[in-house]
């Protein structure tokens, strides 16, 4: 609303005043009144299917429903009553009677809000017949699992793929009673557009909709000795292990997530970040190479693979502009089997190559099939937040008393260049601070770039850098994060409406920190809580710059030579392909392997 | 190659309707296929998610293939009271399908339908574009084989 005229109304007696255009749901949590929902969730739009979250208003006729209703000047609301609490039991007890009630089981166990729901209202279970009529489940992809049994036509997941990430992945099949949730021609995941962001997942209230799960295989191929394990971390991880484990949720737990590794039984704990500095020296140089000899530009980031499928999907017009770069994680699988496996003297077709990411499309990148450049499979096996917390409680790790460990060198040192990744504006941030170096010949003064940071769909800066050979140079910069933003950028960059030299996109609103794999119910506020950490994480460390890491120096004096040499190209960079914007499936290379 | 059904309409969301009726009312088995959702979403720019949100919401549309003539019978209270179930029971027997198939010749598609607007006439079906009341199962059962014999 426009205008700031102010209502006043009377929730269960007690008097509220709000913005006009409120809803009556707004108004009660203002108010610190409780009323129940199921389909509502602070980030998205509400879509009204639930009723749970019904009223009563004094002299209208029928309860209404709390989260799509706007407030009126001296309405009079009852939160609870008699009626309201049997409506809303009714409701709850005829969505568990279409739901494949199988709780101990089920990945949402504990966390389901459709469980505690249930549970709190003193729902009845066996009060309605069973009406569910099993259907398939959706598992054939690398990604995401969607399980139709369990899910209760809530619409998160179509809000969020249609309006937040406007990938069009999901849609409602048919109408009322038998409308269910599906892909176009409910051809599965795997055959629609798809970009496996799981942002999906993350706003499932119920176990409909998990990551495929890899915790069997890695168990496997640690209780293996034959197999030699080896496992890096990204940065969004160390920012969100805390929150699960009843740490203080505004700190990293670096040490004990390398601690909780060893227990678990891998053979080298390494991690994301060194390989996120990595990037850093191969995107950066770049592109000073394509500022210097006049190549495409904008250069547009590579580490986000929900990005990346969605540009090959729905921009592949564009793709020479985003760079050749490998993500850190396919940067660090390449190096596993072949640096790695060469300075032990491992033969690299025992090493299982494991990650663990706040990410479920990881999972369909380490499997997509160009990723091989070390002669094995680059990445084994992706885990999401979820699975290595669960992995870690099913071990009986004791994680908030563990004692800090370190990683373990050759490929485990980072700067608080690589840390920041895991927050929307940190690649750029970190580009920013070597680039600088590189073209100036000496550190930024003051190594924030404010102007990045924040949860601004989209942020855009301008910084001067006073360059060796080419004067003073001004560098237009964007920063995207979430799909939908990024689809509003890249059509500015596309009509030529804007100009940038520089542009980070990441998939999942908030970054890494709000990816897919992350906990359940990650709400805005959530994410930007988590980038705080990692920004104060920077901020401690000696080394905040990518080109000071002495590992990356190391690999590149010992292994693959310079920035952007043969070797590197071979082994850290990759090329892209148009995909279908009906199935997703590639249809043709758009730019090629050096 | 649905270029000229779809072309016959301005490229704005609010002809979706109008065009996937041309689409459907012009294909021999009267369906919208997943090459013309394709077609029509790059047109409109309208995702194939929405498209196929429309055609699955409207029961008029269908995104599989049908047969010639496509029965619709109503399922609504005053035609279930005049005796519309056993009509429905006659109508899966003579063809030999269930709800929303279609016979192996090709030449019915069976599908229940909301109040057709002549309840007086209970119970009643329309076959394409023709209504047909006071429904007994002998009478079906000319209808059907009246139709098998226009065909032959």
């Amino acid at each position: 609303m426009a205008n700031n005229k102010m209502i006043k109304l009377w929730i269960d007696n007690k008097e509220v005043e709000v913005p006009e255009g409120t809803t009556i749901l707004s108004a009660a949590q203002k108010a610190d009144i409780h009323i129940p929902t199921l389909c509502y969730h602070p980030d998205l739009e509400p879509s009204a299917n639930c009723g749970v979250c019904v009223v009563e208003i004094e002299g209208q006729p029928v309860p209404k429903r709390s989260c799509c209703t706007p407030v009126w000047e001296g309405m009079k609301v009852t939160s609870n009553s008699v009626k309201l609490r049997h409506l809303r039991k009714t409701l709850v007890e005829m969505v568990l009677s279409n739901h494949d009630v199988v709780c101990p089981t089920c990945n949402q166990n504990n966390k389901c809000e459709l469980q505690d729901l249930a549970y709190l209202l003193g729902v009845d279970d066996s009060r309605l017949p069973k009406i569910l009529e099993k259907k398939p489940i959706d598992d054939a992809g690398f990604s995401i699992v969607r399980d139709p049994n369990k899910c209760i036509s809530c619409g998160r997941c179509i809000t969020v793929c249609q309006q937040v990430q406007t990938v069009n992945a999901l849609t409602i099949n048919g109408r009322g009673f038998d409308g269910t949730v599906t892909t176009p021609f409910d051809k599965g995941m795997s055959e629609s557009p798809c970009v496996n962001c799981g942002q999906c997942v993350v706003y499932c209230p119920v176990g409909a909709l998990r990551e495929k799960s890899n915790t069997e295989e890695v168990w496997d191929a640690l209780l293996d000795d034959d197999k030699y394990v080896v496992v890096q971390e990204a940065p969004a991880i160390r920012a969100t292990l805390g929150e699960e484990f009843g740490m203080d949720p505004e700190k990293v737990t670096v040490g004990k997530m390398y601690a909780a590794l060893r227990k678990l039984g891998f053979d080298r704990v390494f991690d994301t970040n060194f390989s996120a500095d990595l990037t850093i020296m191969e995107e950066g140089t770049e592109l000073i190479t394509r500022l210097k000899e006049g190549g495409k530009l904008p250069l547009i980031t590579s580490c986000s693979p929900g990005w990346i499928k969605f540009m090959e999907t729905y921009f592949p017009g564009i793709a020479e502009n985003v760079s050749t770069c490998k993500s850190p994680q396919q940067m660090f699988g390449a190096l596993v089997k072949t640096y790695f496996a060469e300075k032990e003297d491992l033969d690299p077709a025992k090493i299982v190559s494991v990650s663990i990411m706040p990410c479920t499309a990881k999972k369909f990148e380490a499997n997509r099939p160009e990723m091989k450049d070390s002669g094995y499979q680059d990445v084994d096996y992706v885990l999401t937040t979820r699975e290595f917390v669960k992995m870690i409680k099913e071990a009986g790790i004791d994680f908030k008393n563990l004692p800090e460990e370190k990683a373990d060198d050759l490929m485990g040192a980072y700067t608080g260049a690589g840390t920041i990744f895991g927050a929307t504006g940190g690649v750029m941030e970190a580009a920013v601070r070597t680039a600088y170096y590189v073209l100036t010949g000496r550190e930024m003064d003051n190594l924030n770039v404010e102007a990045v940071r924040g949860m601004k769909g989209v942020k855009e800066a301008s910084l001067t850098i006073p360059t060796k050979d080419l004067g003073e140079v001004s560098l237009n910069v964007a920063v995207a994060h979430g799909l939908g933003n990024a689809r509003k950028l890249m059509e500015k960059v596309v009509s030529g409406e804007k100009e940038y030299h520089f542009i980070e996109v990441m998939a999942c609103p908030g970054g890494c920190v709000g990816g897919g794999g992350q906990p359940f119910g990650s709400s805005l506020a959530d994410r930007a809580r988590r980038g705080m950490s990692l920004y104060k994480e920077d901020s401690d460390l000696p080394l905040r710059c990518s080109h000071q890491n002495p590992a990356v120096n190391k690999a590149y004096e010992s292994y693959l030579g310079e920035p952007n040499s043969e070797k590197a190209h071979k082994l850290l960079h990759t090329y892209y392909f148009q995909r279908s914007t009906a199935n997703g499936q590639t249809q043709k290379e758009v730019t090629h392997k050096h | 190659m649905y270029e000229k059904f779809i072309k016959k309409y301005a490229p704005t969301k609010d002809n979706l309707i109008y065009i996937l009726h041309e689409i459907q009312d012009n294909h021999p088995q009267q369906y919208v296929s997943e090459e013309a959702v394709q077609e029509v979403s790059e047109y409109l720019k309208v995702s194939p998610a929405h498209i196929y949100g429309v055609l699955t919401f409207y029961t008029m549309f269908s995104t599989k293939p049908r047969g010639k003539n496509i029965i619709r019978l109503c399922e609504s209270p005053p035609c279930f009271l005049r005796g519309s179930e056993q009509i429905l029971k006659k109508l899966k027997e003579s063809l030999d399908v269930k709800i929303g198939e279609t016979t192996k010749d090709g030449l019915f598609t069976l599908e229940l339908c909301a109040c057709l607007g002549v309840c007086g006439n209970a119970p009643v079906m329309m076959i394409n574009e023709d209504v047909y009341g006071d429904l007994t199962e002998k009478k079906v059962e000319k209808i059907i084989n009246d139709i098998k014999g226009r065909q032959e």
